[in-house]
Parts: structure tokens; C-alpha cells; sequence
């Protein structure tokens, strides 16, 4: 077993909050404190979002040309014109939610709530909270509130600091 | 024989560690766990999560599609 002053220890900063984009943290954070690493997320601007307890994310095309789809053995990318349509961006969720069900990816509800059960240290901006007014009843419990400070004061202990 | 085994095929990256780490947990020191994963990425990953843990990846194969670990919980 390692002693507590070898236990390395990772923080990432999660900026974004749309399905594909939430995928890195969550994978990364659950992955490295399967590892036994520390881990701490610092939720801000709209990763903010992936931390209230009802998600219902979603992904657009929209100015996003390396977006392929598998279909029929090819790749489809969709235009501009096309992602920008109403129902466009509902479409391609379903579509990709569909596809990662299929290939047995996990759920980002499934990859937060491993998340939580590995302790991993989760901090909601309080600066983005009243930003875009989110009250504390909409977010998941067991949230450290705070701000930049308490980011800078968890990075300069981690080993490993990413910006996502 | 390994003491338990967990069927992680059909998962993809990262569950097959997660599920393996939370299994490992439970298990005494010493004792052994088998892992079938059909995720061509698990080989390296298993490497990398024995080595980083401290838990000792006794043997791998392959049995036609399926990766097949054997675990044994040190870490």
C-alpha cells in the first residue's frame, strides 16, 4: 500500500458542457482515482452545468467539422447549413447517445455517480453559480463551492493539472 | 483458478478498470481476480493500472475475442 506522501494526485478544470465534451474529465477523473490518485474537478462556466442533478446533454455539429458519424460503413459529417436547422442538435444526441449505448461507453450520469463514490473532490464556481443563476438545490449534494482561489490552492499540490 | 472473476466484456474504456478497482477493493490481499474484457485498449490499460497501483498482473492471454487478466490484489 502506498504511504499518503506518495499518493499523486491529478485537478481538472471543466469548462464545457456538452456530451462529447464532458466525456475527458469524467473519464480521466474516474480512471486516475481508480488509480489511487487524488482527484479534484473545478466546474466552471458551462461544465458547470454537468453538475445539476438533472442532465439532459446534447451535442451539435454546429461548427464542428471534424464531427463524423458511423453510418453504413462510412463516415457522415454534416454541414453548417444542416446543424443550424431546428431539431438538428436533438437529432445528432440521440444519435450519439444511441451509439454509445450500442458500443458499451458509459453514461456520463454513470461516469459522475463512479465519480462521486471515489471520493473525487468536486468544486462548483460560485462566481458561474450566480452567473447564470444556478441555486444550490438544482446541483448534485456533497459540492465544495468556491473559486478560483480554492483551484489555485489544489493545483499547486497535484501533480497533474488539465484544462478541458 | 483465480479466487473471483469479473466479466467486464462488452464494456468500453474506462469501465473495465473501474469495475476491476471497485472488485479489487472487497478482496483480501493475496487473493486473485480474473477480468474478460473484449476492449482491445484493456491490455495496455491493465499494464499501466498494475504498474501505477501496485497490484500484480499475474498472466494475460488472449482467448479468441476475449482479453483475459489475472489479478493479484498487492496494491
Amino acid at each position: 500500500m502506498l504511504d499518503e506522501t506518495n499518493v499523486k494526485s491529478m485537478s481538472i478544470i471543466v469548462t464545457k458542457g456538452t456530451l462529447d465534451w464532458a466525456y475527458p474529465p469524467f473519464i480521466l477523473a474516474t480512471t486516475a482515482a481508480a488509480m489511487g490518485l487524488n482527484v479534484t474537478m473545478f466546474f466552471t462556466f458551462y461544465g458547470l452545468g454537468l453538475l445539476k442533478k438533472d442532465l439532459n446533454l446534447k451535442v451539435s455539429t454546429l461548427g464542428n467539422p471534424a464531427m463524423e458519424m458511423p453510418m453504413g460503413g462510412m463516415h457522415m459529417a454534416m454541414p453548417n447549413i444542416m446543424a443550424a436547422l431546428p431539431g438538428a442538435s436533438a437529432l445528432t444526441s440521440a444519435m450519439m447517445k444511441n451509439m454509445i449505448k450500442k458500443k458499451g461507453v458509459a453514461s456520463i450520469e454513470e461516469l459522475r455517480d463512479l465519480a462521486i463514490e471515489a471520493d473525487v473532490n468536486m468544486i462548483a464556481c460560485q462566481m458561474t453559480m450566480d452567473l447564470f443563476e444556478y441555486k444550490p438545490q438544482d446541483m448534485i449534494p456533497g459540492l465544495t463551492i468556491g473559486g478560483a482561489a480554492t483551484w489555485v490552492e489544489a493545483a499547486t499540490k497535484c501533480d497533474i493539472n488539465l484544462y478541458i | 483458478m483465480a479466487d473471483q472473476v469479473l466479466d467486464a466484456k462488452g464494456l468500453n474504456c474506462p469501465l473495465p478498470i473501474l469495475r476491476t478497482k471497485k472488485m479489487l477493493k472487497d478482496m483480501p490481499t493475496g487473493a486473485t481476480l480474473e477480468v474478460l474484457a473484449t476492449d482491445p485498449g484493456a491490455v495496455k490499460d491493465f499494464e499501466a493500472f498494475c504498474r501505477t497501483t501496485g497490484n500484480e498482473l499475474v498472466e494475460h492471454h488472449v482467448d479468441g475475442k476475449v482479453y483475459v487478466f489475472t489479478i493479484r490484489h498487492s496494491g
